[in-house]
């Protein structure tokens, strides 16, 4: 249990038996959190361990139920996060809580704008704002909208902005899921300076190989409580997992081996269940042909931003193509809008599970019953015992926990929210299951149920193209890989043993790379 | 996973307490018990020739009205949305009914009431239709969309009276608003029926759920197959409907179509109505009973302004005072102050490194 080397001195955040209680559900119980200076510590644990809930409780955005928080020495009750800011905690969220309508430098001094007399020294402000963010080698022009960059640009702004008010504890919850490799690189190396200023910086990420690189210690939680501490150099990646799943590892390899020997031969002589010929529509994504047949799993891969969710939305009547046909059963048809599509039996999956997924405020038997529910009509109202039968059956096959089908979905964690969905999708019965990044933000235990129900499914007939960023998890449970580049489907690549993350690698990067 | 922690069993008090609707009831007795202290006969219900009288039953005949509005409402505002336009659709219901009625000989005939009522109706429901449009086909805020047949709907009220105060004397058309049914009064039984059939329409068929759904997150409803813009539509046809019922019960017992004073400010009574009943106005959950209680209680303060002898001139604020209360009553933030903290266990305080240390 116990680090083998303690770190020196006092630490900035000393978090004592915290607990706090959602309705419901104890959402963290007795957990004890500490933060050294000038280290980056990762907090480790599946969906729904209390991961962002400790993070809420430290940020002041949660008030704790039982415990203690002490920051630099000082016993706090945080009543709000700008308490907790106040206190010298900033916060860089996975969604940027930035203004986007604000120029960079606004974003960046916001709150601490130099002044003449009453007045905002607009050109001193941007001097400053490019001071700070050239200490982070981030070269922008000041005055331009923050809405104007990436989502990297936009986060290490936040960080800037951490810079200006001196933070001493830096949260950096997600930070680099919707970054690109060489974003990453940046960001990592912006972190170790900070790290060497003395910032304790907490991390959080679902990616092990980023924690295994840039953290100190980590502290893992499991169902709200605190399993252990660690060094991160003294803890291999199979011992982590484990204390994270509270599973043995071989039983995690008898998942993955399951999933992996789902993998059948690809059907011959039949026609596709879904055949996208020239479809297209401008400013989304450029004319692709693409097809998945009866029992047959194809993974899109491609970098972020490489129009793989644009590719499958026109396939659902989420978005509606502007050239080009679609085929079911080698039929022609035109889908009006996402009812039409679920009515011909193609089920879609967002990627934005908030957003796009699920309802939050309605419990998540309503959840499950939406889709299913909008198929019948609004006149039509499921009877209850059939919905009851529905949802319990989804909610023990998924294992959705809490087993409550009154609870509303959004006190739900991530990976039970995104289950909650597959209820919703697979309760029509779909014959073509779309997939949007089934597992993001996924802890793996999750991940493999997932993996392991879409071959399944698949097995007993479903068509499903699935989307993710993870190749490895495209490579494990594909037949076949349709490859997107720059908006644009350039190749399928038929999956076999041969093929590796760097087969698609090298088919993404394949000629016409950033010229 | 498996582990599920529940929360310890809540109290039944503390369960009554928590209802949303604790402290809107609360606000209802409490002005009905006020005004009885001061006014003993406030309370007393009396049988005359067959028909309740008192003040209770006054209450409840003035409820009907803002009851109409606030059902219409309630469902527009689970959408997300808002109609503006009811009191002003209440104008041109009335009018319409009216206008037929004084140029029709058999003014006084069941059947010619019949076909003026309807007539009222339909212009009201295709008044509603307009904003439907608005809204949800060309995508207009509804604020704004609602706003324009605020403003015009008077303008229309007042084409079609052509600038008059048409009156009119149909035994049969007033019977709608001061009448008795089974010693009931009529606009109270219109209003309950009205509720019933609203509450059928939402919550025994997936109507309720739907417009929840779309109020709380419309893009993902959407992706799910949620009709929005056909649903939208109709709950703003819906709205119109019910105001146009309410202006003939408001108009029937004095059969004087005022294009500009029917129905004035009457949408703020509606919005209130729904408010006090709980339904938040950013849109998604409603309640209907909930909407009950705030129509009572609103004509209820109409009623204690007078029993406490409140002056005319700062009738609004009183008003504006009760509504206030029992809506900070209602805040989930002053619920939450309120909810008693499980005392904190007294822990010993030993850092978490030296801890670990004897643990070694």
């Amino acid at each position: 249990m116990a680090p083998t080397t303690e770190p020196t001195g006092t630490p900035v955040v000393q978090m004592t038996g915290i607990t706090i209680q959602f309705p419901g559900v104890k959402a963290l119980d007795d957990v004890d959190f500490r933060l050294f200076p000038g280290e980056v510590h990762a907090l480790m644990g599946e969906n729904g361990a209390g991961k962002s809930t400790l993070i809420k409780a430290l940020t002041g955005v949660y008030a704790i139920d039982a415990g203690e928080i002490r920051v630099a020495d000082r016993t706090h009750r945080f009543s709000g996060p700008d308490e907790a800011q106040a206190a010298g905690i900033s916060t860089v969220y996975q969604e940027v809580n930035l203004c986007a309508n604000l120029s960079v430098a606004e974003n960046v001094m916001l709150g601490h704008e130099p002044r003449t007399g009453p007045f905002i020294s607009w050109r001193k402000m941007r001097a400053q704002a490019a001071e700070y963010l050239a200490r982070l080698h981030l070269d922008i022009d000041p005055a331009s909208l923050l809405s104007a960059h990436s989502i990297a640009v936009q986060q290490l702004c936040a960080i800037a902005r951490s810079t200006v008010v001196e933070a001493k504890v830096l949260i950096l919850d997600e930070p680099t899921s919707s970054l690109q490799k060489a974003e990453v690189d940046e960001l990592f190396e912006v972190i170790r300076e900070l790290r060497e200023r003395g910032v304790a910086i907490l991390f959080v990420s679902h990616f092990l190989e980023q924690v295994y690189e840039i953290s100190d210690r980590m502290t893992i939680l499991r169902n709200g409580r605190l399993v252990a501490e660690h060094r991160t150099a003294d803890l291999p990646r199979r011992e982590l997992i484990s204390l994270m799943v509270g599973r043995e590892g071989a039983e995690l390899d008898a998942i993955e081996d399951g999933v992996q020997s789902a993998h059948r031969e690809r059907p011959a002589d039949v026609v596709p269940a879904l055949a996208a010929v020239g479809l297209g529509r401008d400013g989304s994504v450029e004319a692709f042909d693409l097809d998945v047949y009866p029992g047959e799993i194809v993974g899109l891969a491609g970098l972020l931003g490489s129009g793989r969710t644009e590719t499958v939305r026109l396939l659902c009547g989420a978005d509606r193509p502007e050239r080009g046909e679609l085929r079911l059963a080698g039929e022609t048809v035109k889908i009006s809008d996402p009812l039409d599509a679920l009515h011909k039996r193609i089920a879609f999956s967002s990627e934005d599970r908030k957003k796009e997924g699920i309802v939050g405020d309605l419990t998540v038997r309503e959840n499950i019953a939406l889709a299913m529910q909008t198929m019948r009509g609004v006149w039509k109202p499921l009877p209850r015992k059939e919905l009851d039968e529905v949802v319990a059956k989804y909610m023990t096959a998924l294992k959705i926990s809490p087993a409550d089908p009154g609870m509303l979905v959004k006190n739900l964690s991530g990976g039970n929210q995104q289950k909650v969905l597959l209820a919703r999708w697979l309760a029509t019965a779909p014959r073509i299951l779309i997939l949007d990044e089934p597992t993001r933000g996924i802890d793996i235990g999750a991940k493999a149920d997932i993996q392991k129900l879409v071959t399944d499914l698949a097995a007993d007939g479903m068509s499903v193209l699935f989307i993710s960023s993870e190749f490895d998890e495209v490579l494990r449970v594909s037949q076949r890989i349709d490859i997107l580049r720059d908006r644009r489907l350039v190749r399928t690549i038929a999956n076999g043993p041969e093929v590796t993350q760097d087969t698609l690698l090298a088919a993404i990067a394949a000629k016409g790379e950033v010229a | 996973m498996s582990d599920v922690r529940r929360a310890p069993a809540v109290p039944a008090w503390r369960k009554v307490t928590q209802h949303r609707l604790f402290w809107p009831v609360v606000a209802l007795v409490v002005l009905i018990v006020a005004c009885g202290i001061k006014n003993p006969t406030f309370l007393s219900v009396e049988i005359r020739d067959g028909h309740l009288f008192g003040q209770l039953i006054d209450i409840a005949r003035f409820s009907a009205t803002p009851l109409l509005l606030a059902l219409g409402m309630a469902l527009v505002i689970a959408t997300g949305g808002i109609d503006l336009s009811v009191g002003a659709v209440m104008a041109i219901s009335l009018a319409v009914s009216l206008t037929y009625l004084d140029g029709n000989p058999n003014a006084d005939s069941a059947g010619t009431v019949v076909v003026a009522v309807l007539l009222g109706i339909v212009v009201a429901l295709v008044a509603g239709a307009f904003n439907g449009f608005l809204v949800s086909v060309l995508g207009v805020q509804p604020f704004i969309a609602t706003m324009i047949l605020m403003v015009a709907g008077r303008g229309v009220a007042m084409l079609i009276t052509q600038g008059q105060i048409t009156t009119v004397t149909s035994a049969p058309f007033k019977y709608l608003g001061s009448g008795f049914v089974l010693g009931i009064p009529t606009p109270v039984v219109i209003a309950a029926v009205m509720f019933v059939a609203v509450a059928i329409l939402v919550r025994r068929t997936a109507l309720g759920m739907l417009l929840e759904s779309i109020g709380i997150n419309r893009e993902a409803s959407r992706l799910a197959g949620v009709q929005s813009r056909n649903i939208t539509w109709f709950v703003y046809v819906l709205a119109g409907m019910l105001a146009g019922i309410a202006g003939i019960v408001y108009g029937a017992p004095t059969m004087a179509a005022d294009a500009n004073n029917i129905g004035l400010m009457k949408e703020m009574d509606a919005i209130m109505c729904v408010v006090l009943g709980g339904t938040a106005l950013a849109g998604g959950k409603f309640y209907l009973g909930g909407t009950v209680v705030g129509a009572l209680i609103l004509s209820t303060i109409e009623r204690a302004v007078v029993i406490f002898h409140i002056p005319s001139q700062i009738t609004p604020l009183f008003k504006a005072v009760v509504i206030i209360a029992v809506c900070i009553a209602q805040s989930p933030r002053l619920r939450e102050y309120l909810k008693p903290r499980r005392p904190q266990r007294p822990r010993s305080i030993v850092p978490a490194a030296l801890a670990v240390k004897e643990a070694v």
